[in-house]
Parts: structure tokens; C-alpha cells; sequence
């Protein structure tokens, strides 16, 4: 893969928190995850992200297509709550392993926020 | 002749169910006065002869016959629309491309092409992206707009970006290592003129805008504490 400028990061997602999956008290439904996005505290500000894609970034031992990062891709569906909880659904769902908070494998969270996708800027 | 008047044609035997007429076959006989026609032709119904037929040319038998039967795919009659623009892209509207080698950059668009790509140029110069296509969704679209005017773009289409087909050769055996390596990876020179013709226009006009030249050299990028959703392109 060509680098076009060596050392040069360009930010283009918003990153987020992944909560644990949509449940009640003592069931859950793991097809559904929760995910705090950065910066957004409102149900009112989750219009903007909704239909956005989200990608789980986590590492792996093994290479995979020349990379040690693997992506599950997922999809920010509605919001959740009214502080600006998110719930999202992911092509496969996400492992119990990305909510554990302080991970020394430091696996991200990152909302791409393909940032046209469904809705037009 | 005037166009003559159809009156809704009534039906002559009319329905009592659905599937049982009102008269029988012998009263819709004379109902549609099929006697008269014959007494008028001399007590036979009138033929006419049939036209001949052009002997068809003989077919041979097949000579492939296939083991299973060959679905038909089904008919599709679907036409296929230029993908729809978003009002904020318009000539001359600098975008910023979200992904693939130049996230981040802010860019020119020229104008869209019949594939429903967007063509866009850096300029070349300026942030070192040449002319480009680049997809509708992957591409935010800012209220900054660049003088185009300047500019022809009508030579480009979606073919100029093809692939180039290269000829074959016959290749003989001590050839074969030779003539692969010929010129892959460099641009034919007619590429690099039009990329200078095309940004020549396009660089003046951005120059006369302060700042803006710097503007399309820096790329774009969210920041500690940068909201995408309060964000206003």
C-alpha cells in the first residue's frame, strides 16, 4: 500500500464507547449494541449519526489479509435513551471482550461516520 | 373520413354469472346474424384462401443439445438513471474525499460524469491529487465554491479513466521475461498534459481568493473536542 505522506494522520471518525448490548434486567440481546459516541449528549444529536457506519477495530495475533487489525462493520441504528446512547447493530455481533473498559490491547471503537453514506451533508 | 364516433360497444350476451352467458348458442346464432351472412354467401360461411406460406428454410437439427435445462433469466427492463447529485455539489464546490489515499483533502469538483462518479482535481499543484474520480458518498461537500469558468472539462469522461488495453503480442519463449516488464507504471504523457491544461485555469482563479490556496493544500481532520454533528461544511 502506497502512503502518500508518510506521518501525516487525518482523523475523519468520531470515536465511542461500546456499553454492552440492548437488554433489560436480567435478559439480553446481543444482536443489538449500545455505543456512547464522543461529544454527542442528546437524543436530538443522534439524528446526524443515524445510517452512519461504524467500524470495531481490534488486534490480532495472526495476520489477516497483511494486517494484524481485523474490523467488524456495523451501522448506527437509532438512538437509545434520551442522552445521546446509540444502538447499533454490527455484521456479526460484537465480542464481550470489547466492553471491558481499560483493555491493555487498547481496541478502539471507532464510529466511522462515512460521513455522507445515507444522509446528504 | 372524420374520426368516427365509437359508442361503448354493448356486449351482446351479456352475463348472469360470471362464466354463464344469457342466451344459448342457438339464439347467439341469430343474434349475430351469422345466418344472414351465410344466406348472403350462398348457404356456406365465406372462406377466403389462405395466403401462401413462404416455405421456411430447412433447419438443421441442432448439433448442442444441453444436458439440463437452461433457465431463462428473467426479463429485466430496469433503465439505469445518473445517480442523482446533491444540491450542495455544484461546479466549482470544494469537496473534502473521506477515504482511500487522499482522505482528507480538500478538492475541486468538476463536474459528474455519466458513470454517476464525480471528476475532481486537486489542482495537482496544490494538494498533489490529480484528476480523479471519486464517489458521491465518500465526499462531504463545503459552501466554499471555486471560480470554474476557466476550465474545460468536456474531454473526460469515464473511459479516459479506464484501463488501458494493452495489445497482445505474441510473446515467444525468450520474450516472455522481456516484455513484461515494459512501461506499466508510468503515465503517458498526454495524461500529464491534460492535468496541467486543466489546472492552469483553475490555479488562477484560486489565487485570486485569499487564502484559499492553503486552504486546498491542508488537509481536513477532526480535532480533540471537534463535533461532526455541530459541524457546519
Amino acid at each position: 500500500m502506497v502512503k502518500g505522506r508518510q506521518g501525516e494522520r487525518v482523523r475523519l471518525y468520531t470515536r465511542g464507547t461500546i456499553l454492552g448490548y440492548k437488554r433489560s434486567k436480567s435478559n439480553q440481546y446481543p444482536n443489538t449494541s449500545l455505543i456512547q459516541i464522543e461529544g454527542v449528549n442528546t437524543k436530538e444529536e443522534v439524528g446526524w449519526y443515524q445510517g452512519k457506519r461504524m467500524a470495531y477495530i481490534y488486534k490480532a495475533k495472526v495476520k489477516r489479509n497483511g494486517s494484524h487489525y481485523r474490523c467488524i462493520w456495523g451501522k448506527v441504528t437509532r438512538p437509545h435513551g434520551n442522552t445521546g446512547i446509540v444502538r447499533a447493530k454490527f455484521k456479526s455481533n460484537l465480542p464481550p471482550k470489547s466492553m471491558v473498559k481499560i483493555h491493555p490491547d487498547m481496541d478502539l471503537l471507532a464510529a466511522f461516520c462515512v460521513f455522507s453514506g445515507v444522509k446528504s451533508v | 373520413m372524420a374520426p368516427q364516433q365509437r359508442k361503448p360497444h354493448v356486449c351482446r350476451n351479456p352475463d348472469l354469472i360470471r362464466g354463464v352467458g344469457k342466451y344459448s348458442r342457438s339464439k347467439m346464432y341469430h343474434k349475430r346474424g351469422l345466418w344472414a351472412i351465410k344466406a348472403k354467401n350462398g348457404g356456406a360461411f365465406p372462406k377466403h384462401e389462405k395466403k401462401a406460406v413462404a416455405a421456411a428454410p430447412a433447419e438443421k437439427p441442432p448439433k448442442f443439445y444441453p444436458a439440463d435445462d437452461v433457465k431463462k433469466p428473467l426479463v429485466n427492463k430496469r433503465k439505469a438513471r445518473l445517480t442523482k447529485l446533491r444540491a450542495s455539489i455544484t461546479p466549482g464546490t470544494v469537496l473534502i474525499i473521506l477515504a482511500g489515499r487522499f482522505k482528507g483533502k480538500r478538492v475541486v469538483f468538476l463536474k459528474q460524469l455519466t458513470s454517476g462518479l464525480l471528476l475532481v482535481t486537486g489542482p495537482f499543484k496544490i494538494n498533489g491529487v490529480p484528476l480523479r474520480r471519486v464517489n458521491q458518498s465518500y465526499v462531504i461537500a463545503t459552501s466554499t465554491k471555486v471560480d470554474i469558468s476557466g476550465v474545460n472539462v468536456e474531454k473526460f469522461d469515464d473511459k479516459y479513466f479506464g484501463k488501458q488495453v494493452e495489445k497482445k503480442k505474441k510473446k515467444g519463449e525468450g520474450e516472455f521475461f522481456e516484455a513484461e516488464k515494459e512501461e506499466k507504471n508510468t503515465l503517458p504523457q498526454d495524461k500529464k498534459d491534460d492535468q496541467k491544461s486543466v489546472d492552469a485555469a483553475l490555479v488562477k482563479s484560486i489565487e485570486a481568493v485569499p487564502d484559499l490556496k492553503s486552504y486546498l493544500g491542508a488537509r481536513f481532520s477532526l480535532k480533540a473536542g471537534m463535533k461532526p454533528h455541530e459541524l457546519v461544511f
